[in-house]
């Protein structure tokens, strides 16, 4: 049998998945700063990630493995157009703050 | 079955002759637009004079099937029998002449290749309505020459009272088309069919079978003929169908076209005879329309007007002679007709040219000496249509008198009417020779001239046909056409018929005396001056009849649109509801517009909102209902 299931429950690194997800959230959520909201949506896509691989795990299925080395290459590419998105927003608007990015609103 | 003899080449001919003209006709030179427009109807008479074989009557193309519905079929077939090689004799040799003087008519219109495109149209429907083997495909035809009259009485369409004379015409014989229609109807729901020659066998199966609902078809298909032939009470758009150039009103508003109501009802004779009280309702409608037209004919100004009421009278002389079931009689009437009318009109229009466009008679007078052709020729269809002896009209309405004589207690008045406006016609066609070509001139800056020789050739041709047409039918018509129209049994004594002509032809005379003495002893200009008589003001007014229907219909129908329709149906059932679905997407958008704040954050909650409560529904009966994922029991 496995390390995991006689050391660490399974249940643990799903809380720890779910922690992580939930602080990504409120992070999203009550956070101003471009960057800082960028970095919320990493951590829950890292989060989603563990869960991936905490299954992986559990039920001897490399899919879920193969699943967060897709994630993270699009979160690699994502992070790089974000990137530079923010820093093309900061050069025109002088400012992060998402509230104030609303030039599609009618 | 015996050889072919092409019938589907009379009515394309012209269909061609309209493709040309209508599509490329306008770069064409006048010349070839003439020759395609002239050779139409040309190739077609021949056609017609090739198939000419009485032996073979009726001789039946059948080119396939048209519609099935069930058990009903409508076949596209074309019959050549007695009855309609007369008739298309009569549409394409008339027809052609009257295309040959339109060439002279028309040479300075604009609209030169239109006219002949919308003239060969008309000749392609009115050979199909007279060929067609069963009552749907004649509709058709029907149907078609109503468009093209339509076409052709607004050909001027800048001038607002031709645009005007056209819908009133269409919309006139709409009303009439829809009974044709109902009569249809009715007898695919009784018969099953629409073909003639099934319809007639399948009465002269039932013998016994009268009244009743062939009552109500004859009556209905008799509504359509009202319409098409302008009897009343639908005769009003012929007067205002004058509108139209001079050779339109020669051969659709004269010749043929109106002509179509009273062969419809020769067509379909084997029901009207079965129905006494259709019959005596078309003989009624006839007379009166004759006497009743013929009376507003007596005081009309404009001479193609004079023409017009004159074509309503003698028609209503045609639905005199069907009604007392002298069906030859009447279609004898009707190709006599065609002669001396189209040739009245083109005379006419010959005598409008030469006035410059002038069409009112108060202004005419002493025509005689400056277009002696016309003169001449004028004369000839005024003596026709008046009944001088041995020339047609003598030979054709006094067939009809005769029949309408012999035909019981009703046909002895009917026969009076007719007699009554035979003296009427007298009259107002001398008048109208009078103050046209005699006298002084009484216009001081018109030029008289004569007209071209291609409108004048046809003027002699139709005078000769007028002359002598009478005798191409006397005595052997109703034998020639007996295999289609039945035989008549009814034989009159020789010398009753002898006394009948005699009055005919004295009634006309009079009719001339009165004509004579009002507007050649006294001078013409004394005697239109003259203080008009009691009843002449109802008179010059035509009965108040389109002021009747103007009151009684159409300002009805105008408040009807108007109050009704637009504003409470329309502005506001249909705009209301239109309004009510506005305002409901409109509250919600302004509703819905809130969540659209524009901030990113809080579209974000509600996205976590939402994914949290579909986990939630998801997930529920697993974690609290049967428990299927135990999530601390790791491991195997």
């Amino acid at each position: 049998m496995h390390l995991v299931s006689h050391e660490v429950p399974l249940v643990w690194y799903l809380l720890l998945s779910a922690v992580l997800f939930c602080l990504g959230v409120v992070g999203f959520l009550i956070k101003r700063n471009l960057i800082t909201v960028f970095m919320s949506i990493e951590l829950m896509l890292n989060a989603v990630n563990l869960s991936f691989v905490t299954f992986a795990h559990q039920w001897h299925e490399v899919k879920g493995q193969i699943f967060v080395f897709f994630v993270m290459m699009v979160a690699a590419a994502e992070a790089a157009v974000g990137l530079a998105i923010i820093i093309a927003v900061f050069r025109a608007r002088s400012t992060l703050a998402v509230d104030r990015i609303d030039l599609m609103k009618l | 079955m015996n050889d072919s003899l092409h019938l589907w080449l009379i009515p394309l001919l012209p269909f061609i002759g309209f493709l040309l003209n209508g599509l490329v006709g306008r770069r064409l030179p006048k010349s070839v637009v003439s020759a395609i427009a002239l050779l139409a109807p040309f190739g077609s008479f021949l056609v017609v004079l090739l198939a000419s074989r009485p032996a073979s009557f009726p001789h039946v193309e059948n080119y396939g099937t048209w519609i099935t519905a069930g058990s009903f079929n409508v076949d596209l077939t074309l019959v050549l029998d007695q009855l309609s090689l007369i008739m298309l004799l009569v549409i394409t040799g008339v027809g052609f002449l009257i295309h040959i003087y339109s060439v002279g008519y028309m040479h300075s219109d604009e609209g030169y290749w239109r006219y002949f495109a919308y003239l060969n149209l008309f000749l392609f429907f009115m050979t199909t309505l007279v060929l067609a083997g069963n009552a749907l495909l004649m509709f058709v035809g029907w149907e078609g020459v109503g468009l093209a009259s339509y076409l052709l009485i607004g050909f001027w369409f800048q001038r607002k009272s031709a645009a005007d004379a056209g819908k009133k015409a269409f919309i006139v014989n709409r009303i009439g088309d829809f009974g044709f229609l109902i009569g249809l109807f009715l007898l695919i729901v009784n018969f099953g069919t629409l073909t003639f020659s099934d319809l007639a066998a399948r009465l002269a199966a039932n013998p016994t079978m009268t009244g009743g609902v062939l009552t109500a078809i004859a009556l209905c298909l008799f509504i359509g003929a009202t319409g098409k032939s302008a009897q009343l009470p639908l005769y009003v758009w012929l007067p205002d169908a004058m509108e139209g150039p001079t050779p339109v009103s020669a051969l659709i508003h004269a010749a043929t076209m109106v002509t179509a109501g009273v062969y419809m009802v020769a067509r379909t004779h084997f029901i009207f005879d079965r129905s006494p009280l259709a019959l005596s309702v078309v003989a009624i409608v006839g007379a009166a329309t004759a006497l009743f037209a013929a009376t507003i004919g007596l005081v009309q100004n404009d001479i193609k007007r004079v023409l017009a009421y004159s074509t309503v009278s003698q028609l209503g002389y045609m639905f005199l002679g069907c009604g007392v079931a002298a069906y030859s009689a009447a279609i004898f009437h009707l190709m006599t007709h065609a002669f001396f009318k189209a040739l009245l009109f083109l005379a006419a229009g010959s005598v409008i040219h030469a006035m410059g466009g002038e069409q009112d008679m108060r202004k005419m007078g002493g025509l005689r000496a400056k277009t002696p052709i016309t003169f001449w020729t004028m004369t000839m269809a005024v003596l026709a249509i008046s009944g001088f002896p041995f020339m047609s009209a003598f030979f054709s309405k006094d067939a009809i008198l005769a029949a309408a004589f012999a035909s019981g207690s009703l046909g002895k008045i009917l026969w009076f009417v007719g007699l009554v406006t035979a003296a009427l016609t007298a009259f107002y066609m001398f008048r109208l020779w009078y103050l046209t070509f005699f006298g002084e001139t009484r216009s001081h800056d018109a030029h008289p001239h004569e007209s071209p020789r291609s409108m004048l050739g046809p003027l002699v041709v139709l005078a000769v046909l007028s002359v002598g047409g009478g005798w191409i039918g006397a005595g052997r018509f109703g034998a020639f056409l007996s295999p289609t129209l039945g035989t008549r049994t009814e034989e009159m004594s020789g010398s009753l018929e002898l006394v009948m002509m005699l009055l005919a032809v004295a009634a006309g005379a009079c009719g001339w005396f009165i004509a004579h003495r009002m507007y050649y002893q006294r001078s013409a200009a004394a005697q239109l001056a003259a203080p008009a008589p009691a009843g002449h003001n109802l008179l010059v007014n035509k009965y108040y009849v389109d002021e009747f229907y103007n009151f009684a219909i159409i300002k009805p129908l105008i408040a009807v649109s108007k109050y009704v329709l637009e504003w409470i149906v329309d502005v506001a059932i249909l705009g209301g509801l239109a309004w009510l679905l506005a305002g409901i997407a409109s509250f919600s958008g302004a509703v819905l517009q809130r969540w659209q704040s524009g901030n990113i954050r809080s579209y974000a909650a509600w996205l976590a909102l939402g994914a949290a409560l579909l986990l939630y529904f998801v997930l529920a009966p697993h974690v609290f209902g049967a428990p299927s994922l135990h999530l601390g029991m790791a491991g195997h």
